[in-house]
């Protein structure tokens, strides 16, 4: 098991490493540069900046001097914004993203478990085809719809809650929602689906021939082999809520990594767009070792060597 | 509690149908038969006969809708099971009436310890401690020959074999000592020697505990030894009803007498072809008027393809559903007399 955990570890490195040549590679291909304007330079002034930030040299000498330093955590500074690093700033900004996902995401387990299990319980029922309906509609609609109909009716029209920006508890209940939402629908849609399933199995009736009341056949019985399908999907999910998600971000005008990661590719700022693809590549790739990881103990005939 | 006879147990006329896209399935249509305490009773048939359909009826484990029991009487020990509340009915599954199933490898929860799986049943229906439910578990385990059973029992499923896991769900179906075993193809899934094993070990547990056993089966040879009473089914009916030795030797059914053609026998037949009931089962949605067996059989007449045949008795412990049981029955008798005459 620890072999396989520290394996899979390092594998993150190489991997990282790789998404971080390709973006590099994109960021090249696309035409102009961080200080491309529509002004155009006078020629010393450009071949000086060239000079300053090592554009001059060949591309091979430059993406070996980004991986050198990238090697050492150091993604450098912004190029827009000037004396702060990289880090730095994935540092300020991730707990605004990170708040709003982790809440989300505890809202979307909690209403898309709860919704799933009733709903695989009462097949058939009204409550499954209105929760299914409701799972298929979250779905369907896109967050930058969702979001700004929220606003429209509690904010704009109710007047009851802050329609955008950072400041307390009632500012957060908007966005959290609207990020849930599709999360929950898909939660509620593969628990359902995997509750289903496992209802079905001969050891479901084996323990009803146990003389088992239902909620213990459905919780110690059911839940283990039923919620499997939900863990895999929750573990990256989780990791793209963390990260914030720029849609989200921007339409509530919160301050955390999506926002700032959306600033950064209009900028063309280089090393920011790098440090954070490469921060959240690690972060999925984490997440997924803690699924499979948690496989392990949710189904014992998962081994890992 | 009302007269029992001596029975543990009395189906009258059961009748299970399911509700399907296809139309109303009739699995189990009018099902009659009586279990006397510590008797042993066969139940035979092919797939789709309705065998387990009867089975799960009597624990009330029939999934509702599509399923649902539409007429007759379960009395189990003075006690109609139909009209008990759910609860009740719990409170006899798995301590009065156990089930052991056709296959171990999906029966048991494969995300479960053993002795967890094993703890269960007697903490609900014994109220035993933890320890004293682990401690039971082991003994369990040792009485159905699981060797080692102090360590496997904290092992999962998966780190059994098949016979092994069919000895582990019989201790767990025997372990509230139940009055009634229903073992629905016990050995179906298991290969032949482990096959003689597992049915040795239920008859030495059936005379150990004293349990009435009914054994689900679609192979003669396993109920031949072991029951003191069959009963055929095809179609959701019961086609006969006799004395095991009775059914073997003088069957008053062509049905049955189809089946037991179909046992190969090596010791005469070698290198002849094996015998074969020409046909399909019937499909339970669309039933013809008539026989349900008629389009199979040897000596169908016109009689059987309009009319629905009788439960003719035989003698007291003999019925068998057909136009020409006696006749049938008469052939037997004949063909058993030459037999013999030849041996």
């Amino acid at each position: 098991m620890l072999s396989f955990i520290l394996r899979r570890l390092l594998i993150i490195i190489p991997m990282a490493l790789l998404v971080v040549t390709v973006t590099w590679g994109l960021i090249r291909i696309a035409p102009g540069n961080f200080y491309s304007s529509e002004k155009k330079l006078p020629a010393a002034v450009e071949a000086n900046i060239q000079k300053k930030y090592g554009l001059d040299k060949p591309w091979y000498q430059q993406y070996g001097i980004m991986m050198l330093n990238i090697l050492k955590l150091d993604f450098g500074d912004s190029l827009k914004y000037q004396g702060q690093s990289v880090n730095e700033i994935i540092r300020r900004h991730l707990p605004y993203s990170a708040t709003v996902g982790i809440l989300a995401y505890l809202l979307a387990l909690a209403i898309g478990l709860t919704a799933g299990i009733i709903a695989a319980l009462k097949q058939n029922s009204a409550f499954d085809y209105g929760s299914m309906a409701l799972a298929m509609l979250g779905l369907s609609l896109p967050n930058f719809v969702l979001g700004p109909i929220l606003v429209l009716a509690f904010a704009l029209g109710l007047y009851i809650l802050p329609p955008a920006r950072w400041g307390g508890i009632s500012s957060l209940i908007l966005p959290v929602i609207t990020l849930a939402a599709i999360y929950m629908a898909y939660i509620a849609r593969l628990t359902r689906a995997g509750m289903l399933e496992v209802m079905r199995s001969d050891y479901i009736r084996t323990a009803r021939a146990k003389g088992l009341d239902e909620k213990t056949v459905l919780l110690k019985h059911g839940l283990r082999g039923g919620i499997i399908p939900v863990v895999s999907f929750t573990g990256p999910a989780l990791a793209s809520l963390l990260a914030g998600t720029v849609v989200v971000e921007k339409v509530f005008a919160i301050p955390g990594l999506g926002n700032i990661f959306i600033q950064a590719v209009l900028n063309r700022d280089e090393p920011l767009i790098l440090g954070i693809v490469a921060f959240l590549s690690i972060l999925i790739m984490i997440f997924n070792l803690a699924v499979d990881i948690s496989y392990g103990f949710l189904d014992p005939r998962i081994r890992y060597e | 509690m009302s007269e029992t006879n001596g029975h543990i147990l009395t189906v009258n006329d059961l009748k299970t149908y399911f509700q399907t896209e296809d139309g109303v399935v009739k699995a189990v249509d009018g099902i009659t038969f009586e279990l006397r305490k510590g008797e042993t009773i066969g139940i035979v048939g092919e797939s789709g006969s309705g065998k387990s359909v009867t089975n799960l009826s009597i624990m009330r484990l029939i999934p509702e809708p599509p399923g649902k029991i539409v007429n007759g009487d379960i009395i189990f020990d003075g006690v109609d099971v139909r009209k008990l509340s759910i609860e009740d009915v719990r409170k006899i599954r798995g301590k009065r009436i156990a089930m052991i199933f056709q296959d171990p490898m999906t029966s048991l929860n494969p995300f479960l310890k053993i002795s967890t799986q094993l703890m269960e049943v007697t903490q609900l229906h014994l109220g035993h401690t933890k320890e004293q439910a682990y401690q039971h578990a082991i003994k369990m385990l040792e009485t159905v020959g699981i060797p080692d059973a102090k360590s496997r029992v904290d092992g999962y499923p998966h780190e059994f074999s098949g016979g092994m896991r069919q000895r582990v769900m019989i201790a767990m179906a025997l372990s509230c000592q139940p009055e009634l075993l229903i073992a629905d193809e016990p050995t179906t899934a298991l290969d032949v020697t482990i096959q003689a094993q597992i049915l040795e070990l239920i008859k030495n547990l059936k005379s150990e505990f004293g349990t009435s056993v009914i054994l689900i089966t679609h192979d003669l040879g396993v109920v031949a030894g072991m029951t003191e009473k069959i009963i055929v089914m095809y179609a959701g009916k019961v086609f006969e009803i006799a004395p095991t030795a009775e059914l073997f030797a003088t069957p008053a059914n062509p049905y049955t007498k189809g089946l037991l053609k179909s046992v190969p026998d090596p010791a005469h037949e070698q290198g002849k072809e094996l015998y074969q009931i020409p046909g399909l089962p019937p499909d339970v949605a669309h039933l013809p008027p008539g026989c349900p067996f008629q389009p199979r059989c040897y000596r169908a007449e016109e009689i059987c393809v309009q009319e629905f045949p009788p439960f003719v008795q035989i003698n007291e412990n003999h019925r068998s559903l057909c136009h020409f049981a006696k006749e049938v029955y008469a052939e037997s008798i004949a063909e058993k007399a030459n037999k013999s005459a030849i041996v």
